[in-house]
């Protein structure tokens, strides 16, 4: 099933998908897994996996110590696919790939491209990488049955969103306000106006993301996109509560889908 | 020049052949195309090219002085050696060329917010006068181990009125300055303009940095024609990010007799491993990071590695798509000097010709010596030194080992 069919037939049963995160490799592969675990038992409907890089320009400062910590343990690219191998052979939610632009350049993007297919990806976000850069990565992804997903930001013109639009597949990825991973974003402030001018944008189904925090923001997302994203909110529930703290949030979230 | 090196790549804007480009997040594509705009718009504009120079004459000390090394030419028994004095600049080096240049567009952009990385301080310094001065408001990110070794830097853009952001990150060395400023700017891109340091970074920095400072080729040219009646036979410039030597090289790219190195940071050598050296020597290799295409130090699978060299300056994993395209054409040899080398060498040229080197460079100045005894006597070489060694105080007192200097750290700390 495609990555959109899939979105378009769980939204019959609940107002928005919920798509979730973890860094691999921090603050373990063990850990990762119990995140997966909890996230399969809240019903989380995708999951973003993240491949640390050394110079994380788009991330703040959780999820730069993250990616940092992750390589100092030494994860390296071999066991990230390994783990998501692991991964997506055990749960059922799409696993997407997100990741920096020199991991796939290094790679090659056709070998990237065989690689996370042959770990059961479904797509890939890659920050750093605008569509231009893309080059045969549009078709290598579509040949291999991968979904690549752009990324809306607040500060394009509506010229430049219809641009990424018309490169949109699976879902794109709205932005929610400026700056880079972490800090709390104020829905109140305007989300509706700049989903609808995403909306505008692209014909499939849009995900917002960035600074998404709790349940009551998943809640105000109803009606202005598709999916949620939520990230460092969550490690910093691992972090500050443990494997409780991290099951009755992702419990709030769930609950707020509906 | 640089035009002719711009013509000569393929069509697709901000390469250099296959290296440059603008690999950020989306976040910041308006701003750089309004960047772009800009620089566009004033490079096209002949009158911002004067207005350019009299800064640089009125503010700064250009055209810097070419200095005959007399002295030093003869004791390598070997060519004439010339030396551009970019040490004589306001602020102490090369890098105020770039920064007042990028202060004229702030001005004409209406940005009222500068931010820069800063790795030996040279440019976080030269940021901070060119915002007192234009009335701008300032931030500088330095990685935590240069705030450690570049002290009075610090100390003399706090009191210029910046505030100095100690980077943690990584390494806490420049790359992670840049990482933090590229964060910054994502978040305050509005009324804030990022003054980046080096020709390195997505377009259309390297190409808007290395105009800029090709002010230094250009004079070179006038001068070393009006000192010798000719061309040089071969250059010296030191590489870090790689802004002193573009801006050097540009006055002699289309000069195919005139012989062009880059001398690179070799660290504790390059078998070592601990070094910064990208394109001298095989352990750089081509990759994406902070927003441009280029030849990295990173392991095989595209993370960064640490780098090493006793100048901070030139402390960094990547280097401008520029030298990286001149390396491929063969225009530009690559080469690397130690740490040992160039402590060497800084001391040569201040009791030879008393000149204090800034240790980035003495790499060129170590370079030129290594090299200058296989030339013939009728050579000419020209070297260009990027700034002057007063902010090295520390770091070179405690490699020289000098009693008296750590006689006096001892009693300024016991009180
Ligand atoms: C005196 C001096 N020279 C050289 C450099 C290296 O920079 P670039 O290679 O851009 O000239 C620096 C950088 O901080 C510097 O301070």
């Amino acid at each position: 099933m495609s990555v959109r069919t899939y979105i378009q037939s769980r939204l019959g049963s609940r107002k928005i998908l919920l798509m979730t995160h973890v860094i691999v490799g921090y603050p373990s592969l063990d850990v990762n897994w119990r995140m997966l675990e909890r996230m399969e038992q809240a019903d989380v409907d995708l999951v973003e996996l993240q491949m640390p890089f050394s110079e994380p320009i788009a991330d703040g400062p959780v999820f730069a110590r993250a990616n940092q910590e992750a390589l100092k343990k030494g994860l390296s690219t071999d066991q990230y696919f390994d783990f998501m191998a692991r991964a997506t052979e055990r749960f059922g939610f799409p696993h997407v790939m997100m990741g920096y632009y020199n991991t796939v350049f290094r790679l090659t993007h056709r070998t990237f491209c065989e690689r996370l297919r042959a770990a059961g990806g479904a797509g890939f976000i890659v920050p750093d990488l605008p569509i231009e850069e893309y080059h045969d990565l549009f078709p290598l992804s579509e040949s291999h049955g991968l979904t690549p997903v752009a990324l809306f930001t607040p500060t394009n013109t509506d010229a430049r969103l219809v641009e990424i639009g018309r490169h949109g597949r699976g879902f794109v990825y709205g932005v929610a306000r400026r700056g880079v991973t972490g800090k709390r974003t104020d829905l109140k402030a305007g989300i509706d106006a700049l989903a609808a001018r995403y909306r505008a944008a692209t014909d499939v189904p849009l995900a917002l993301g960035f600074g998404i925090a709790g349940g009551d923001d998943v809640r105000q997302l109803h009606g202005s996109c598709e999916i949620a994203i939520v990230g460092s909110a969550l490690l910093e529930h691992w972090e500050n509560g443990g494997e409780e703290e991290y099951r009755s949030f992702l419990e709030e979230l769930q609950k707020a889908r509906f | 020049m640089l035009d002719s090196l711009l013509k000569n790549v393929e069509a697709r804007t901000g390469y250099f052949g296959a290296y440059g480009g603008a690999f950020t997040p989306e976040i910041l594509r308006t701003t750089l195309d309004e960047l772009i705009a800009a620089f566009e718009d004033a490079r096209r504009d002949p009158s911002f090219w004067e207005e350019f120079r009299t800064v640089m004459q009125t503010y700064s000390c250009r055209p810097t002085p070419l200095t005959p090394l007399k002295n030093l030419s003869e004791a390598l028994g070997g060519p004439a050696i010339y030396m551009k004095r970019e040490d004589l600049n306001q602020t102490g080096s090369h890098k105020i060329n770039n920064v007042m240049g990028q202060g004229l567009l702030v001005a004409r952009m209406g940005k009222k917010r500068v931010i820069a990385e800063t790795g030996a301080g040279q440019h976080g310094v030269a940021t901070a006068t060119m915002a007192a001065r234009l009335g701008l408001k300032c931030t500088i990110y330095m990685g935590a181990v240069d705030v450690e070794r570049q002290r009075p830097n610090v100390f003399w853009m706090e009191r210029l009125g910046a505030e100095v952001v100690s980077v943690e990150d990584g390494s806490a060395t420049l790359k992670d300055a840049i990482n933090q400023c590229l964060r910054d700017w994502a978040f305050s891109m509005d009324d804030t303009h990022y003054v980046l340091g080096t020709a390195c970074g997505p377009h259309p920095f390297p190409q808007m940095v290395a105009w800029f400072q090709q002010i230094i080729g250009q004079e070179c040219r006038e001068q070393m024609l009006a000192a010798t009646g000719r061309l040089p036979d071969r250059v010296y410039c030191c590489v870090g990010g790689g802004s002193n030597a573009t801006g050097t090289f540009l006055g002699f790219l289309d000069d195919e007799e005139v012989e062009l190195v880059g001398i690179e940071a070799g660290g504790e050598g390059l078998d070592t491993g601990r070094h910064a050296a990208r394109l001298a020597g095989t352990d750089g290799s081509p990759g994406v990071a902070q927003g441009y295409k280029t030849y990295f130090l990173q392991d095989k699978e595209g993370q960064m590695r640490h780098t090493h060299s006793v100048a901070a300056g030139l402390d960094y994993i990547g280097v401008s798509p520029i030298l990286a395209c001149l390396r491929e054409s063969g225009r530009v040899r690559y080469e690397a000097t130690t740490d040992g080398e160039v402590l060497e060498a800084f001391q040569t040229l201040l009791r030879r010709e008393g000149i204090i080197a800034a240790l980035e460079s003495a790499h060129a100045v170590a370079g030129a010596i290594r090299e200058a005894p296989d030339m013939g006597k009728d050579k000419t070489v020209l070297l260009t030194l990027s700034g002057r060694g007063d902010k090295d105080i520390f770091t070179i007192a405690e490699a020289l080992k000098d009693p008296g200097w750590q006689r006096f750290l001892q009693r300024k700390a016991g009180r």
